[in-house]
């Protein structure tokens, strides 16, 4: 089947000027196979001496990157277009390392067993000499993390924390040890790190991160490792790393279960693409209410740590795009894939969040910020012991979940039809006009009630759920995981 | 500005300066070069080339967005590149390549520059030393990837 490919401006001297072509095959790698082979100049252009792709071309089918479909492998439909994309990049020669710092004989005996790795070498050592790291926290995840790239010959870490130890700490902190109670984090974690390789600068930050200060403190870094213990600092974090671009190592942990990624880099998605919105307050109890598995954010943090050096190296195989779950209890690692959203609030294509907010706030932290809005907007909400009834007297109903595929893949309510919310209103037809009685739901009903308020506005009845997926969970079906 | 650059001086006419047989620039473009590269040091601008009839009309400022380093790296992510095009569209003309500067580094493409350059695009770099823009050049990859070849950049040194 002949599809349609775009072909950019620098490479149609080499298809007779034109600006797409038609070619034949069932997959992309088939019509690029094809496509080269039609116009033998393009190949050296678009793929490396490897037979892989060059990484500066970008290649969607209609809008979608394949780097986030099956990459060659896409399978292609009737109709579809191939667009290839140039990126555009250079740099000075510095940037092969001349500008990175050169290394002593000491430091050469110290970590030999990354020169002798030919992916790491003298250069890649250097870079990680002239590298600046942030770690956000010295507390779980930020002991482990800082501990291995203190030895990994991270030149500048830099670490923020405004706490002091204390004996509970010791069960997983392992940066501070038992005569340093009482002492301030921050101090215990220098001395450590110092002892650990006196080769490298630390910067300490005694400080509680915040609106007013996270622009400055973090411009000064080139990666910010998230260390956070709360929600409020996680969506800062995030929106300060997305605002100044600096990749931002992310991990999370409670009880046996860590989470762990790379977000806001330009290629991939930030925070907010994977949870557009906060858990209401005090439903995700922190590690001090729930508890947490001492050994837990010692997998997590190295997890983050190998990643900010893979970033410093500019090596492939990141977590950008994927958010790694790992479950200790049942020895488990999972993957989700996590696309950039175009309507994402801070790196979406017309982001509404251009600097930081009031971020205890937005989690509901301070107390004006509820999130039972929708009653306010004059939106028919139904309860989800309601929903279960009707579901069970077998009264015919048309569950709508509004949330993103990625949310919808860890927890939802049996025969719920997923169409984003982003996405509703082009996609109305799919919507039953049978009677079914419609219910929409989200994770906790904020995007929900916008939903059924687009469907009004469109003629379309419907019900919104309270309390979403969650409530559902919570009071019907509590076998399920909940976010 | 060296001497072998400035005896070339006559050649030039009004407010151009030929860069190759097949291209032509506008001083007001290269002065905004000189001007984004000085603004953004000690880190690397870049930018899109924007003209027509082979005539570089517009240097289009654009973000750099790499994640490795502003100081050392510039990057246009396929969303910039379209609105490269999306520009060049809406005055009427072309993409003709793109420009960058190299932060106390001399005006001559990197081995990284290579390995990334796409053919048939002017790529123009200026050199920026303690944040004053020195020299400004231009260069073609070659159609076999194997360097690029130095268009001939005069530079109009009196509008």
């Amino acid at each position: 089947m002949a599809h349609r490919v775009l072909i950019p401006t620098p490479l149609r001297p080499y298809t007779g000027q034109q600006d797409a072509v038609e070619v034949d095959g069932g997959t992309v790698g088939e019509v690029l196979a094809t496509l080269t082979s039609r116009y033998a100049d393009l190949r050296r252009h678009l793929y490396a001496e490897d037979g892989k792709l060059r990484h500066f071309v970008n290649v969607y089918v209609n809008d979608d990157d394949i780097r986030y479909l099956d990459r060659e492998a896409t399978a292609l439909k009737a109709g579809d277009t191939i667009s290839i994309v140039p990126s555009v990049a250079g740099g000075s020669a510095a940037s092969d390392t001349s500008t990175s710092p050169e290394l002593t004989n000491a430091e050469i005996e110290r970590y030999s067993r990354h020169l002798i790795l030919p992916e790491v070498g003298i250069d890649g050592q250097r870079r990680l000499k002239g590298a600046r790291v942030l770690c956000v926290g010295a507390g779980g995840l930020g002991s482990p993390a800082a501990l291995y790239l203190a030895a990994a010959g991270i030149g500048t870490l830099g670490l923020i924390d405004f706490d002091a130890v204390d004996v509970s700490n010791l069960q997983r902190q392992i940066i501070h040890g038992t005569p340093d109670i009482g002492r301030s984090k921050l101090a215990s974690a220098r001395a450590r790190l110092s002892a650990l390789n006196p080769e490298i600068r630390i910067e300490t930050h005694e400080t509680k991160l915040s609106s007013a200060n996270a622009l400055a403190l973090f411009k000064e870094y080139d990666v910010i490792l998230d260390g956070t213990d709360n929600f409020a600092t996680r969506y800062l974090v995030n929106d300060a790393c997305v605002i100044l671009r600096k990749p931002n190592a992310y991990g999370s942990i409670f009880r046996f279960e860590g989470q762990a990624s790379v977000f806001a880099t330009t290629e991939g998605p930030c925070y907010r693409c994977l949870f557009p919105e906060p858990p209401p307050p005090g439903l995700v109890p922190s590690c001090a209410e729930g508890g947490v598995l001492g050994v837990l954010p010692g997998v997590i943090g190295t997890i983050q740590a190998t990643e900010t050096i893979k970033l410093i190296l500019g090596a492939p195989g990141t977590l950008i795009g994927r958010l790694l779950l790992y479950d200790a209890w049942s020895m488990r690692f999972r993957e989700l894939k996590v696309r950039r959203d175009p309507e994402c609030p801070v790196c979406g294509d017309r982001p509404s969040i251009r600097e930081l907010i009031d971020y205890e706030q937005f989690c509901g932290v301070t107390p004006q910020a509820g999130v039972s809005a929708s009653a306010s907007a004059g939106v028919e909400e139904t309860t989800v012991e309601q929903l279960k009834a009707r579901l069970d007297a077998g009264l015919p109903t048309f569950v709508l979940d509004v949330r993103e595929p990625h949310e919808y893949q860890i927890c939802r309510i049996p025969n719920s039809i997923l169409i984003p919310l982003g996405q509703l209103g082009t996609r109305l037809s799919e919507l039953p006009n049978d009677g079914r009685e419609i219910v929409v739901h989200c994770k906790m009903g904020g995007r929900s009630a916008k939903a059924v308020k687009l469907l009004k506005d469109q003629g379309v009845d419907a019900k919104n759920l309270t309390g979403g997926v969650l409530a559902w969970i919570d009071r019907v079906d509590p076998s399920q995981a909940k976010y | 500005m060296n001497d072998e650059q400035e005896g070339r001086v006559g050649e030039v006419t009004e407010n151009t300066v030929r860069l190759k047989p097949d291209a032509t620039i506008v001083a007001d473009a290269i002065e905004a070069i000189r001007r984004h590269g000085a603004a953004t040091f000690p880190d690397e601008c870049c930018g899109a080339l924007i003209g027509r009839d082979a005539v570089i009309a517009e240097a289009f400022a654009m973000d750099n967005t790499t994640a490795s380093g502003a100081a050392r790296r510039f990057r246009i992510g396929p969303d910039g590149y379209r609105a490269a095009e999306a520009r060049a569209s809406a005055l009427g003309a072309s993409l003709l390549g793109f420009y960058h500067s190299h932060p106390n580094e001399p005006a001559r493409p990197s081995a990284y520059d290579l390995e990334h350059a796409w053919p048939n695009f002017i790529y123009v770099i200026i050199s920026v030393t303690n944040g004053v823009p020195g020299d400004v050049t231009a260069w073609w990859l070659r159609d076999n990837r194997s360097g690029f070849d130095e268009g001939e950049l005069r530079w109009h040194t009196g509008s």
